[in-house]
């Protein structure tokens, strides 16, 4: 409905310029699996209904405590003694009507009994407060299914998320300082008719002042390259002649005096970055390099098969280099240069993506699909962020607890402080041993804190010692981790339910660049530190 | 079961069900249920390693939060909503919270108190309102006003005040109001005078979260620099060269809109009247057109008008979350507080960083000290009102410049009151010598940008 569109339009509004109306269908079309409502699931969840996921499915076995409606927004004190899965649903459905939400009274372990499949349906399962067996036994089904899969837990005023995902491709990562793509360096021809076209010494003060900078620079570093034997300026001491090049361009009044020409200015202020070759990012490099790039089969995602296709453009028309972009700074111009300046750009990069879109289609007909597989509209978007694509991996939770595999290297060089964030993650994982070995967490009761001290010692020691680990992890760490008693404080289960649930829109659509793989935040000094594990 | 282990089992059946009674004795409250208090008093009635020195277990520590402890939240928006929740489910259920604003369909997405039927209505009531439903024996008191119109006596009920605001002016009104109270006996600062302050801001995937002890760390005006001043397009480029989609919108709100009046004369434009953002849109297409500029739509021109800054419920939830729990540290000593700015930021990853800023020694508001100004006797007095509004340590946005002149109270330049800026208007064109002002005599400043009237010493250079 027309009413229906208009108001979600106003709702979303201030998110839609973040991630767009396509960010914004993937997010509608998400399927969300929380696994545990406690404060850290509900908080997660909250923040994915309200920019409105197209449907939750929450799967809990517990019943709701008293201690769990203390600290969790979503449960009221009335729904005490009843599944805890349904009274959260209630509470979350109500925030979005757009949402659909569903839930299952059952604990994860016996659903991977009975059913490891259910779980296949879902866009991103999330998994809060799980015991180790449990985390393992899930990440294994979830794995080979490519279900990408978030570990969350708040444990006292430590917070932890894992990242569990075997392949995440970024078209959109928005870098927030990405380096303009002006060719000034080897203009391609178009430019270079364009910059010819400009005559400076000719022009009248009007259009001498508004005339853009990357003119200005071109100009003045053809002179330069004329003179310098085709060296461009590379060093400071040649930047710095090079400016002063540019600043003797300005015109002068009758008296002599430089007038003030704000374009030139501006040429001298870019001359640090306009310079730069152009270069394939080794970010890119890389994937160019990849067994996916190279070896494209029938079934492989347009994601790589566009990326291929960039490649094959690298090596032809584009002569070592990606597609130009086509965007330009505002700078000092009349608008008549500006955009004749800017159109320039973006016919290039028209096309580019054209030249690209004719080696996705061959490479289409290769398999004999139809060239409309992958869309001009979707070419078109890969080629403008083609310099900032990204694709993330992360080892296996089975990669990471296995004894053979275990990234021993980033845990000993983190240890080195060892009061760096790394000794939380150890202590997470002691403390996930003291519940096998005991079926509950140390500290929860007042009485047994100081007698479970020097048990979680012991599971500590045996932890460091079956991974061998020469580690050192202070005594006040273990005394702090019995003192937590397994607590889930409000506000950690916030800060933990804001990152997590961003992280998760990150999957789903795609947009913006994941975590890899696990991240830390310590509630006690307001820190926090991304570990690849 | 082994005998030797019953007597064991059954003192620890005690125990537990001794410590669960503990929740629902003693304090007269008929809204507590057992257990309620589990996660947050493991960390008010245990000692640690970690603690401040200051702190003692107690289990009254949780009467003094849930009793006695009065918080301020100021703003109900997104910062506001979460700050609420996360306050009432800590242990603080003496709360106020101050909003100016009405509720918008567009806050939805995040402010989470608020439903589509509440779309008008203020949004310190609503809020308030469904924290006190949803939280048994949370009072939340609402006060619909901005903050300047609630006096001194208001802000100094309150143990800890915190700021989700989206005003660097009504934070730097905040930082000045706290700055006022201190009191210093024999230069040395009273404590019992200070009243914390935690400030938090976000903007997209970005946010931070700072502590403020008015008088010991860094105020907000210590830090003005980190708050770049906003950047307006040129006159020029709006008037006669525009290159880009928002450059023409922008000539239609500056230039358009008052030459044509379109519904009518005095009616201002109203970012959040459709009708006027269509008209706005309409006459941006045409602009636009006028000079084969792509790129304007409505989204893109409600964006400008309103000067929109894209939000989402994650941020908030982060930021808001930070600083509920320096509130918490604070109140309850459980913890060194965060000294004393964390930001964050999660664009790629999510990446934090916590550093200690610094004062000013200068600080225009908080160091106490009568600030110079250097003038020459023949400058304007438009010189030193250009002066207080561009520099960067001050950013004022209208000040009123008085100063004794012949041992009279003489207002310089006031703006805010169209007959006085009429009066004294011609004064911006005289000089410091023709008003008559004295090298080393005091001129008092006021400005939306802070409570109290700020002193500076006139210097006058040769």
């Amino acid at each position: 409905m027309a009413a229906t569109k208009a108001s979600k339009e106003q709702k979303y509004d201030r998110q839609l310029r973040l991630w767009g109306d396509h960010g914004q269908e993937s997010l509608e079309n998400a399927h969300v699996c929380l696994i545990n409502a406690t404060a850290t699931g509900t908080e997660i969840l909250k923040n994915l209904v309200l920019p409105g996921i197209g449907a939750f499915t929450i799967v809990d076995g517990h019943t709701v405590s008293g201690e769990d409606v203390g600290n969790n927004f979503f449960l009221s004190n009335n729904s005490i003694g009843k599944n805890r899965a349904q009274a959260a649903t209630e509470l979350l459905q109500e925030l979005n009507s757009d949402v659909s939400g569903n839930f299952v009274e059952e604990s994860p372990d016996k659903l991977l009994d009975n059913d490891p499949e259910f779980f296949h349906r879902f866009t991103i399962v999330i998994g809060v407060q799980l015991p180790e067996s449990t985390c393992l036994r899930l990440g294994s089904v979830l794995w080979s299914a490519s279900v990408p899969f978030l570990v969350c837990k708040s444990y006292g005023l430590i917070g932890y998320m894992r990242l569990v995902v075997q392949e995440h491709t970024v078209i959109e990562s928005h870098p927030d300082n990405a380096l303009e793509d002006l060719r000034l360096y080897k203009p391609f021809a178009e430019l270079k008719n364009h910059i010819d076209s400009y005559d400076l010494d000719s022009m009248d003060k009007k259009d001498h002042s508004h005339t853009p900078w990357i003119i200005i620079v071109a100009k003045h570093l053809e002179k330069w390259l004329s003179e310098h034997n085709c060296q461009a300026p590379k060093n400071y001491k040649e930047k710095e002649a090079f400016r002063q090049f540019i600043r003797e361009g300005i015109l002068k009044n009758e008296n002599d005096v430089p007038e003030d020409e704000e374009n030139f200015e501006e040429a001298i202020k870019n001359v640090n970055t306009a310079l730069n070759p152009t270069k394939i990012p080794s970010a890119v490099d890389d994937l160019f390099n990849s067994e996916q790039c190279n070896s494209i089969t029938s079934q492989t995602p347009s994601f790589w098969l566009m990326l291929r296709a960039v490649k094959e453009f690298a090596l032809n028309e584009g002569n070592g280099s990606l597609p130009v972009r086509g965007t330009i700074p505002d700078m000092i111009a009349d608008s008549q240069k500006f955009i004749n300046l800017q159109n320039v750009y973006r016919e290039k990069a028209m096309q580019d993506a054209g030249a690209v879109c004719k080696h996705v289609e061959s490479l289409l007909q290769s398999f004999g699909k139809p060239p409309e597989s992958v869309s001009e509209k979707d070419i078109k978007l890969f080629c403008k962020n083609s310099s900032f694509l990204r694709v993330v991996r992360c080892r296996s939770l089975a990669e990471e607890y296995n004894v053979d595999s275990v990234n021993k290297d980033e845990i000993t060089s983190s240890m080195d402080n060892p009061d760096s964030e790394m000794v939380f993650y150890l202590m997470l994982r002691a403390v996930d041993r003291f519940y096998q070995q005991h079926s509950r967490y140390p500290g929860v009761y007042n009485y047994q804190v100081e007698d479970d001290i020097s048990k979680l010692k012991l599971c500590v020691t045996s932890l460091l010692q079956e991974y061998s680990l020469n580690v050192n992890i202070k005594d006040d760490y273990i005394h702090e981790f019995c003192r937590y008693g397994a607590a889930e404080p409000h506000t950690v289960a916030a800060f933990l339910g804001g990152s997590a649930a961003q992280e998760a829109i990150k999957i789903i659509s795609h947009q913006f660049v994941p975590f890899n793989n696990t991240f830390i935040y310590n509630a006690m000094s307001q820190t926090s530190a991304t570990l690849q594990l | 079961m082994a005998d030797t282990d019953e007597p064991e089992k059954k003192r620890r059946r005690v125990v537990e069900l001794t410590e669960k009674m503990v929740v629902d004795g003693g304090s007269g409250r008929t809204c507590e249920w057992e257990g309620r208090w589990n996660h947050i008093k493991k960390f008010l009635e245990r000692s640690g390693p970690f603690t401040h020195p200051d702190f003692e277990p107690s289990t009254e520590s949780l009467q003094f939060m849930l009793e006695t402890c009065k918080i301020l939240v100021i703003g109900a928006g997104g910062l506001g909503c979460e700050l609420l929740k996360d306050l009432a489910l800590s242990g603080f259920h003496n709360i106020h919270v101050v909003d100016m604003d009405t509720i918008d369909m567009s806050n939805l997405n995040r402010q989470f108190l608020f439903r589509p039927n509440d779309v008008g209505r203020p949004k310190a009531d609503v809020a308030a309102g469904f924290v006190n439903s949803r939280i048994p024996g949370c009072c939340v008191v609402p006060h619909f006003k901005k903050i300047q119109d609630l006096d001194e006596t208001f802000y100094r009920q309150f143990h800890i005040i915190v700021c989700g605001l989206d005003s660097i002016i009504a934070r730097r009104w905040m930082n000045g109001m706290l700055l006022s109270f201190l009191v210093y006996e024999d230069g040395v600062l009273d404590p019992g005078s200070i009243i914390p302050l935690i400030d938090g801001g976000t903007e997209g995937f970005k946010g931070n979260a700072r502590v403020i002890l008015p008088g010991m760390t860094a105020c907000i005006d210590c830090t003005l620099e980190l708050y770049p001043p906003q950047i307006n397009f040129p006159m020029c480029t709006i008037a006669s060269m525009p290159r880009l989609p928002e450059h023409c919108v922008e000539y239609v709100r500056m230039l358009l809109w008052p030459k044509e009046k379109p519904f009518g004369d005095g009616v201002v434009l109203d970012g959040d009247d459709p009708e006027h953002i269509q008209w706005v849109y309409q006459r941006s297409l045409e602009r636009a057109a006028e000079f084969n500029i792509t790129g304007v739509t409505y989204r893109l021109t409600q964006g400008v008008v309103k000067r929109i800054i894209p939000a989402v419920a994650s941020t908030n939830a982060v930021i808001a979350a930070a600083c509920a729990t320096e509130v918490f540290k604070i109140a309850s000593s459980a913890y060194i507080p965060l000294n004393n700015y964390m930001v964050f930021n999660d664009v790629d990853g999510l990446y934090t960083y916590t550093f200690e800023a610094e004062r000013k020694e200068n600080c225009s508001a908080c160091s106490q000290v009568p600030l110079d100004m250097h003038f020459s006797p023949s400058s304007k007095l438009q010189e030193m009102l250009d002066y207080l509004t561009e520099s960067a340590s001050l950013q004022m946005k209208s000040p009123a410049i008085t100063a004794t002149v012949e041992g009279k109270n003489k207002t310089l330049y006031l703006q805010s009151v169209a007959s006085i800026e009429q009066r004294t208007r011609p004064n911006l064109s005289k000089t410091l010598k023709e008003l008559g002002l004295t090298d080393g005599q005091e001129l008092a400043v006021a400005d939306a940008t802070t409570p109290q009237t700020l002193l500076f010493r006139l210097r006058f250079t040769s």
